[in-house]
């Protein structure tokens, strides 16, 4: 484990009440993959997740890079879920979840006593396994967001803005007052990112966006996240190794141990997992030899 | 377009969300206000029904001092007719307390002076007042509630109370049983969605209309039956007929929903072996859903105590300690509703029996409904 | 080779048990029906029929000049009451209200009331009225000779109208039409917010704690707590301890707060009220549970918080559902009788309410005092009465029909 992380992050949990003083290490700290310096959006540091007192996964340091998608990807009961649902405290909703460690955002622990969940949200946005539109019309499930983080705006730029950036505008332009369960599965995953991207998050946490999706559809998301990760940081979790191979920049491989308590064995870019993982166990898993 | 956060802050810290603390605080005072209508309950029937034990409540026993009375002296004369007195009786003259030892006639002997009071002379003519002070043992064991001469046994109106539940329960638990076993385990479902419905208009229909009907349709129809003379104008039996009618879809919706939880697995398992439908309904599925038919009975039993319009009108005023379903019997909701229609004084003894029979009322069918919710629950566990 | 068969061969037997039990548990079901029609037929039966009605003048000998009565003018009315009453009468009339100030109609129902005064002397079932007009009539010519028969509809526009009267002749129910409406409105005004508030914590905020069991248990157990009880509760702290408030003595709004002495409307409103709360509350918690939990974790995803999750879409997509509990809840509440009673409804009333400080009588009220009536007469009223309420119910329920499908929402 790099002595100079656990440090910083140490530093900046104690300092986050004043902020000019870590605003040297802002937009987020740096750690070298392959020789490259890469900006770090998200981190976490010995995060644990109970279920009452059943331990979900067990001390789980990850790096989640700037602009980068990284896959995680398991068997079933590993807790993917878990992991990508601790990183924006949507955990906190189910009342026997108990949190322990730290996640770093931009250098802020976001489980530090005084950050409020709700911002955390806002700027960690979250895409579900299955598609949730709000049984509102199409435009206002994408105003919707905005319009509670008091966007001063024009809305039906935003729209406009979002629906494009999720390749779904020219599908709906003429029918945003329809409600978005008039729209196809695909399409509604598409409208849920829509939805997420217009109160502008910094990062996008998407739970096996594709597996309700034909193959048509999922390769659309696919493109999409591609796109998307130009301008945000992408964490998906997914059980389709195609898709982890094609998609993500990074990928980290968790498993149960010992125990039943889910773990990360291995991270590394997404090249290297399917091609020489160092963890015998990763390639079994995704050579299909595994579960 | 850029990544940075709308209002362009970064942080992620904590802001006062006033508007979501008030709104949180208000919705548990909502919450908490239930309690605080069971503490409510809790507090005024006990209470009230306290001083209705501890209370004096001075009578005129319209017998006058038939004899001057001296300061001393234990033996008092009093006039004929009015209430009878009895030894142990707690009697008042002008501000002296005294307590009756013995009768004989119209001679009284008394213990003078109780109560921190102090002998006196008194003129003859003077009234004698009797306190009706109520024991508890008097009022769960009495036989007799006939406020005017201060007699509160709650007996009487406990046993109508049950005359009319047990004959209501007579009528709705084979019924509604049989109703819920036809619906979830022989009707077409096109059949369910006519009956059910007519059962809910049932179960809409306001109690004072069913009493109207004991007494004009229920009443008419057994003194038709088993004779005029037999049968009383006002009797507990149609009443709890009509009860069993009103708690009938009750009963058959909870049992439904009981018979309906009892896994599929089930029945197949039963008709593999080659048990009939009747077979399979009675002798699997019913003792299956068995906690939940009998939460549904325990509630329903519990409807039936606390009913009050249909026994206020179709049993009968007056207080009677009968077996018999033909005969009036005022039960204790009817008599509540009797003796607080119109204008009640408060704070007489009347008012405070109110509070006391209330109090009975209300632990007997909290006692049930709480049975019920154990019932329920522990059924529930069984299943899911 | 040949074993024995250790079954019996009853399959016959059972197969003839299960018809025979088919049929019972079909006839129990029938009997739900036959019951229902039943009172159906009662309250209908004696809502209609020929009554007996004794007259103390002919109204056709007062005809004037071949003119029948209905026909007169005002002042032709006027003389004949004057001519047919006594002279103290008329005085009395007279200085209450000069003859030349009332209207036609004002004073046709005085002749009608103090010159011909009819009189009801029997009345008969529809039954009866349908099927026995022999015997009616030979009863009447043996009995009542003078009398003459008349098909009344007990039910009619004029009931609905006419205020609370003695004579079941010119009874009405107006009065108790308006006091159920504004206890009623108190009921729900005073209900809906708080129950919905309490569903509305009890699923989204409350955390699993012994003090929610404990509120839980409380507001299933008052579901179940019989309504006579908050009769008691609400005679005690509505009636009694807040009388200055309930009487409306403390906010100068009635002249003479004896007289209603905190037997009011609005005390009438908030013991119904506190009645119908935990029905409420259990039905709004059915249809917030049926909001599916992806829609919370779509709203919160997107960083809002409790609140605004809970108001735009937690509650839009359970409105529905509450709203139809709570409709079910008011119908219980209309058709409620015992806590009124017991709270002190007026038995006898003539006057509109006007407002939250009036003294009150309701309809459910109004039935029970008619039934408990010894004159047969009375019952024809009561039973006109019922179907008003009947009435009044069935569009509750058609309303909260109508919502359950206008805002039933699919995920
Ligand atoms: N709300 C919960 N309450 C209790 N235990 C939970 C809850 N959610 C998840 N778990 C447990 O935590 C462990 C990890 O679950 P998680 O959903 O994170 O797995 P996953 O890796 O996402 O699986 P899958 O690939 O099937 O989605 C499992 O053992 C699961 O039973
Ligand atoms: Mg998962």
């Amino acid at each position: 484990m790099d002595e100079r992380l656990v440090d910083s992050s140490d530093r900046v949990v104690s300092l986050t009440e004043t902020p000019d003083m870590v605003a040297h290490d802002q937009p987020g700290s740096r750690t070298e993959t392959n020789g490259a310096p890469q900006e770090r959006t998200l981190e976490t540091r010995d995060l644990r997740v109970y279920y009452g007192d059943f331990l979900a996964i067990r001390d789980v340091d990850l790096d989640f890079l700037s602009r980068k998608i990284t896959a995680i990807i398991g068997p079933s009961g590993c807790g993917k879920t878990t992991l990508l649902r601790s990183l924006n405290r949507m955990n906190e909703l189910v009342p026997i979840a108990r949190t322990e460690g730290h996640v770093m955002f931009q250098g802020q622990d976001i489980y530090a006593e005084h950050v409020d969940p709700v911002e955390v949200r806002r700027r960690i946005g979250m895409v579900f396994q299955k598609p949730n539109p709000f049984p509102k019309s199409i435009y206002e499930n994408i105003a919707w967001g905005a319009r509670i983080h008091g966007y001063k705006g024009e809305l039906d730029a935003l729209v406009e803005e979002s629906l494009k950036r999720a390749a779904l505008w020219e599908e709906v332009k003429d029918k945003l007052d329809q409600s978005g369960y008039s729209l196809s599965g695909g399409q509604q995953q598409r409208l849920c990112i829509a939805r997420a991207i217009a109160v502008r998050p910094e990062v996008i946490l998407m739970d096996e966006p594709c597996s309700a999706l034909d193959p048509v559809a999922t390769f659309r998301i696919e493109e999409l996240m591609r796109e998307l990760a130009s301008i945000y940081t992408i964490v998906i979790v997914t059980h389709n190794m195609q898709q982890a191979a094609r998609v993500s920049d990074f990928t980290a491989m968790m498993m149960l141990g010992e125990d039943k308590a889910g773990e990360m064995i291995e991270y590394d870019e997404t090249n290297t997992i399917f091609t020489r993982p160092a963890d015998p166990r990763t390639e079994d898993y995704v050579t299909g030899r595994f579960g | 377009m850029t990544t940075k956060a709308l209002d362009g802050a970064p942080s992620l810290a904590k802001r006062p969300r006033l508007r979501e603390a008030g709104i949180q605080g208000f919705l548990f005072l909502c919450g908490a206000l239930s309690v605080l209508i069971t503490v409510g309950i809790l507090i005024v029937l006990g209470k009230e029904s306290v001083s209705f034990f501890t209370t004096q409540q001075w009578e005129n026993s319209n017998r006058p001092l038939a004899q001057e009375l001296e300061a001393v002296g234990a033996s008092i004369r009093v006039g004929e007719g009015g209430a009878t007195l009895r030894a142990g009786d707690i009697i008042r003259v002008r501000d002296e307390i005294m307590e009756v030892v013995s009768v004989d006639g119209q001679t009284l002997t008394v213990v003078r002076g109780l109560q921190g009071t102090e002998p006196a002379a008194h003129e003859t003519d003077l009234e004698i007042f009797r306190s009706n002070r109520v024991t508890l043992g008097e009022f769960l064991a009495g036989t007799e509630w006939n406020p005017q001469i201060g007699r509160f046994g709650i007996l009487p109106l406990v046993t109508a109370t049950l005359m009319t539940s047990t004959v209501a329960m007579m009528v709705a638990l084979p019924l509604g049983l049989s109703i819920a076993i036809y619906l979830s385990e022989y009707a077409s479902s096109r059949a369910r969605s006519i009956l059910k419905p007519i059962l809910e208009i049932l179960a809409g229909i306001p109690t004072v209309v069913l009493g109207y009907f004991a007494l004009t349709f229920m009443t008419p129809l057994l003194r038709s039956v088993f004779g005029n003379d037999t049968v009383e104008i006002y009797n507990t039996g149609s009443a709890g007929i009509v009860i069993g009618i009103l708690i009938l879809p009750l009963v058959s919706s909870m049992s439904e929903d009981a018979l309906s939880a009892v896994p599929r697995t089930l029945r197949a398992a039963a008709y593999a072996l080659g048990a009939t439908r009747l077979e399979t309904a009675v002798r699997v599925v019913v003792p299956a859903a068995f906690s939940g038919l009998a939460a549904a009975f325990i509630l329903a039993t519990s409807r039936a105590i606390g009913e009050t319009m249909i026994v206020a009108i179709a049993a009968g005023a007056g207080p009677a300690l009968t077996a018999n379903p033909f005969q009036a019997a005022e039960t204790m909701t009817g008599h509540i509703v009797r003796i607080s229609g119109g204008d009640l004084s408060y704070d007489s003894i009347d008012y405070n029996s109110l509070f006391a029979i209330g109090l009975v009322l209300f632990f007997m069918t909290l006692f049930l409904n709480i049975i019920s919710q154990r019932v329920v629950r522990r059924f529930r566990e069984v299943y899911e | 080779m040949n074993e024995i068969n250790p079954f019996e061969g009853n399959t016959r037997r059972r197969r003839r048990q299960g018809i025979a039990w088919r049929f019972v548990f079909q006839a129990s079901t029938i009997v739900g029906i036959i019951v229902l029609t039943a009172l159906l037929y009662n309250v209908i039966n004696e809502s209609f029929g020929l009554a007996a009605l004794e007259l103390e003048i002919d109204p056709a000998s007062l005809a004037v000049d071949g003119v029948a009565l209905e026909e007169l003018s005002q002042e032709q009315l006027a003389q004949i009451f004057q001519a047919n009453v006594s002279a103290g009468l008329y005085r009395r009339y007279a200085t209450e209200k000069p003859f030349t100030e009332r209207t036609r109609e004002e004073v046709y129902d005085l002749v009608q009331e103090r010159v011909i005064r009819p009189q009801l002397v029997k009345t008969w079932t529809l039954f009866e009225t349908l099927f026995e007009r022999d015997a009616i009539e030979a009863e009447l010519a043996e009995k009542y000779p003078g009398a003459r028969l008349q098909f009344f509809s007990w039910l009619n526009p004029e009931f609905v109208q006419r205020p609370q009267s003695s004579d079941p002749l010119r009874a009405g129910v107006r009065t108790a039409i308006l006091g159920s409406l504004w206890v009623i409105a108190i009921t729900v005004i005073f209900a809906f917010p708080i129950a919905t508030g309490a569903a509305i914590y009890l699923e989204e905020y409350a955390p699993e704690t012994r003090l929610t069991r404990l509120i839980q248990t409380n507001i299933n157990s008052l579901a179940g707590v019989p309504s006579i009880i908050y009769g008691i509760l609400g005679l005690a702290i509505f009636v009694r301890f807040m009388q200055p408030i309930t009487s409306g003595a403390v906010f100068g709004l009635v002249d003479d707060p004896t007289t209603a002495n905190g037997r009011t409307i609005i005390a009438a409103g908030l013991t119904l009220g506190l009645l119908i709360m935990p029905i409420i509350i259990i039905n709004a918690q059915e249809a917030i549970k049926a909001v599916p939990n992806s829609l919370r974790n779509a709203s919160y995803g997107l960083g809002a918080t409790q609140w605004e999750t809970i108001w735009s879409h937690v509650l839009p997509n359970s409105i529905a559902g509450i709203l139809t509990g709570t409709i079910l809840a008011v119908s219980r509440a209309v058709g409620e009788t015992a806590p009124l009673v017991v709270i002190g409804a007026s038995t006898f009333i003539t006057f509109d309410p006007d407002g939250p400080f009036s003294k009150f009588t309701t309809l459910p009220i109004q039935i029970f005092q008619w039934t408990s009536r010894p004159q047969a007469e009375f019952r024809n009223i009561a039973a006109a009465a019922i179907i008003a309420l009947l009435l009044l119910l069935l569009a509750l329920n058609a309303a909260a029909v109508l919502l359950r499908n206008r805002y039933s929402h699919r995920y």
